[in-house]
């Protein structure tokens, strides 16, 4: 009983940080299932945001400003790695692979800018006691207007509105053809290089203002907050899919769904920590949860479902 | 409307896989010119489209459409002026999105894409009128995935994608080969409609001799990289497919025409 308890007891928490790592799972949807690559950016451009937004708080800037900020950064990045594949005609793994790279040792330098007594920072705290925080994880269990968890859940509606919007529109729907069929694409004038710069641009600034949320909620930037956050995204996407691909059809549905991922996802963090584990073990756990969850589809494809039919050829009857 | 001059194409140069596809291949298509392409494996028929569509550079010659030199246009910018349908029917359509979406972005061919709506009220009632024409039953399945689709139903919907803004060039590239006979020839039979309705200056490939006999007013043959017959007016129409074995046999001198072109 005391287990229990202290399980829900902990719930909001993990409701608040599935709630900004949904912002960071939409980001990873928009690469990983819409436009087809996978980007290793975000585990930089997590940090990047966080760093950005720490900072700018930490030096007294409106919230919300330091938020954009941290959007605009982590667009940045992605336009970084987008250059890399389609430009330089790198593959878009090792494309995202670099930029991430790159970003650690810039974000090591954004955290220790205005600091005279260090040139490289590994953290930046901001305290809800000293300077305004949009989100903390302090005020999660206040039924106030302060509580996190409203906040949280209105910037992840007007992410999911706008982008419901934005794919919608023609640059929207072209982004999505090049994902579905690049070829296609192609025939029909699109610019396929374009638009993948433009699905990571969008993505990496997801990803950053999650990282932004993340930085204020837990009161701090780490250099390392988005070591595997690529992975941690693709669990929320795909826990989300599994569960509910059948009900939410919606594109915007499928939005959400990935933010109900990440909720579960870290409920289910919770409850293992709470059974014993360590917070150290969850890379492992994480790393796990996403095998399986990637292996019950190809199994189920191979082993349970008919094989299709091949396409007939027509039959050589020329002459 | 075509105009290609002196172009060469080689694969893989300086390797062991090196392949010179095209050798000095010139043509030039009149408006409304419907000329169907007929060829063994490797004689550089698809070679000629693909160059044609800019899916990569040539080595050498022009290519201008409609009087615009496009010799050095990326494909996605030719696609102002050429509709394409291709050989594997998975390859002219976005499977995950639905059929009306699909005709929406070929709608837009050529146009610069803003953040307007992808498609209006006023599109899907045009797009289920010109689904009509191709008697399939796809007017009613205007939000369906495009993936749920048969072969024959997606070369349909590409074919009618391709011409939804009239193209000045259609690029055919054997889009019935993957088909069964009858879809095949009700693809085929949905092309002549759609290409003398808009009178549209078309380029067909196909493999079987009896189309490429039967369709357009005038028939190429190529062999090695080159075009070897040219047959156009009284002369195309009056073809059989035994007058085109012994033609092929003089102009290049072999006799392995029967062999390339009936097992092509």
């Amino acid at each position: 009983m005391d287990f229990l308890l202290s399980f829900l007891n902990s719930l909001p928490g993990a409701a608040g940080q599935g709630l900004a790592w949904g912002v960071m799972a939409i980001g990873v949807y928009i690469t990983y299932r819409v436009l087809d690559v996978a980007d290793l950016t975000v585990d930089g451009s997590l940090a990047t945001g966080g760093a950005v937004c720490a900072l700018l708080i930490s030096m007294g800037v409106n919230p919300w400003i330091a938020m954009l900020a941290a959007l605009l950064a982590g667009m940045l990045a992605g336009l970084a790695t987008g250059m890399f594949h389609t430009l330089c005609g790198i593959p878009a793994i090792l494309s995202g692979i670099l930029t991430q790279l790159a970003l650690y040792s810039i974000n090591l330098r954004i955290m220790a800018i205005g600091d005279a007594s260090a040139k490289t920072k590994s953290s930046l705290a901001i305290s809800v006691d000293r300077h305004s925080l949009l989100v903390s994880s302090r005020n999660i269990r206040k039924l106030t207007l302060e509580n996190p968890l409203l906040l949280l859940a209105l910037l992840v509606a007007a992410v999911i509105a706008v982008l419901y919007w934005f794919f919608g529109t023609e640059q929207g729907s072209a982004l999505r053809a090049t994902g579905s069929n690049s070829n296609m694409a192609r025939a029909q004038g699109i610019n396929t290089d374009r638009s993948k710069v433009l699905g990571l641009v969008v993505s990496n600034g997801l990803v950053a203002l999650a990282g932004a949320l993340l930085a204020q909620y837990q009161g701090s930037s780490t250099i390392d907050m988005g070591r595997g956050a690529i992975v941690i995204g693709l669990a929320a996407v795909i826990i989300g899919e599994v569960l509910l691909s059948g009900v939410f059809r919606n594109f915007a549905l499928k939005l959400l769904s990935c933010v109900i991922g990440a909720i579960i996802y870290y409920a289910v963090i919770t409850l293992v920590l709470r059974l014993g584990l360590e917070t150290t073990d969850l890379k492992l756990l994480t790393a796990l949860v996403v095998a399986v969850f990637l292996t019950i589809p190809y199994w189920k494809g191979k082993y349970f479902s008919k094989a299709v039919k091949p396409a007939r050829k027509e039959e050589n009857t020329h002459a | 409307m075509l105009d290609v001059k002196n172009i060469y194409k080689t694969f893989n140069p300086g390797t062991v896989n090196e392949k010179t596809a095209l050798r000095g291949v010139s043509l030039t298509l009149n408006d409304g010119d419907f000329v169907t392409v007929i060829g063994g494996n490797g004689a550089g028929k698809s070679t000629l489209l693909n160059a044609v569509a800019g899916v990569w550079p040539v080595d050498e010659g022009t290519i201008s459409v409609g009087g615009v030199d496009v010799t050095r246009l990326p494909e996605h910018k030719r696609a102002k002026y050429i509709g394409r349908v291709f050989q594997d029917p998975m390859m002219g359509t976005a499977a995950t999105m639905q059929i009306e979406e699909n005709m929406a972005l070929a709608a837009r061919r050529g146009r610069a894409r803003t953040l307007r709506p992808g498609i209006t009220r006023d599109e899907r009632d045009h797009y289920r009128e010109m689904l009509k024409i191709l008697d399939l039953g796809l007017e009613d399945r205007l939000t369906s995935k495009v993936g749920l689709l048969s072969g024959g139903q997606r070369q349909a919907l590409t074919l009618l994608m391709a011409t939804l803004q009239k193209p000045q060039l259609l690029l055919l590239d054997e889009h019935t080969a993957a088909l069964d006979p009858k879809t095949a020839a009700k693809v085929l039979d949905a092309t002549e409609r759609i290409v003398q309705k808009d009178h549209l200056t078309t380029l067909m490939i196909t493999h079987n001799m009896k189309d490429a006999i039967v369709h357009g007013n005038r028939l190429i043959m190529m062999y090695e990289g080159n075009i070897a017959l040219d047959i156009s007016g009284e002369e195309k129409k009056k073809l059989t497919v035994e007058d085109l074995l012994a033609k092929f046999g003089q102009a290049t001198g072999s006799d392995e025409a029967d062999d390339k072109l009936l097992l092509g």
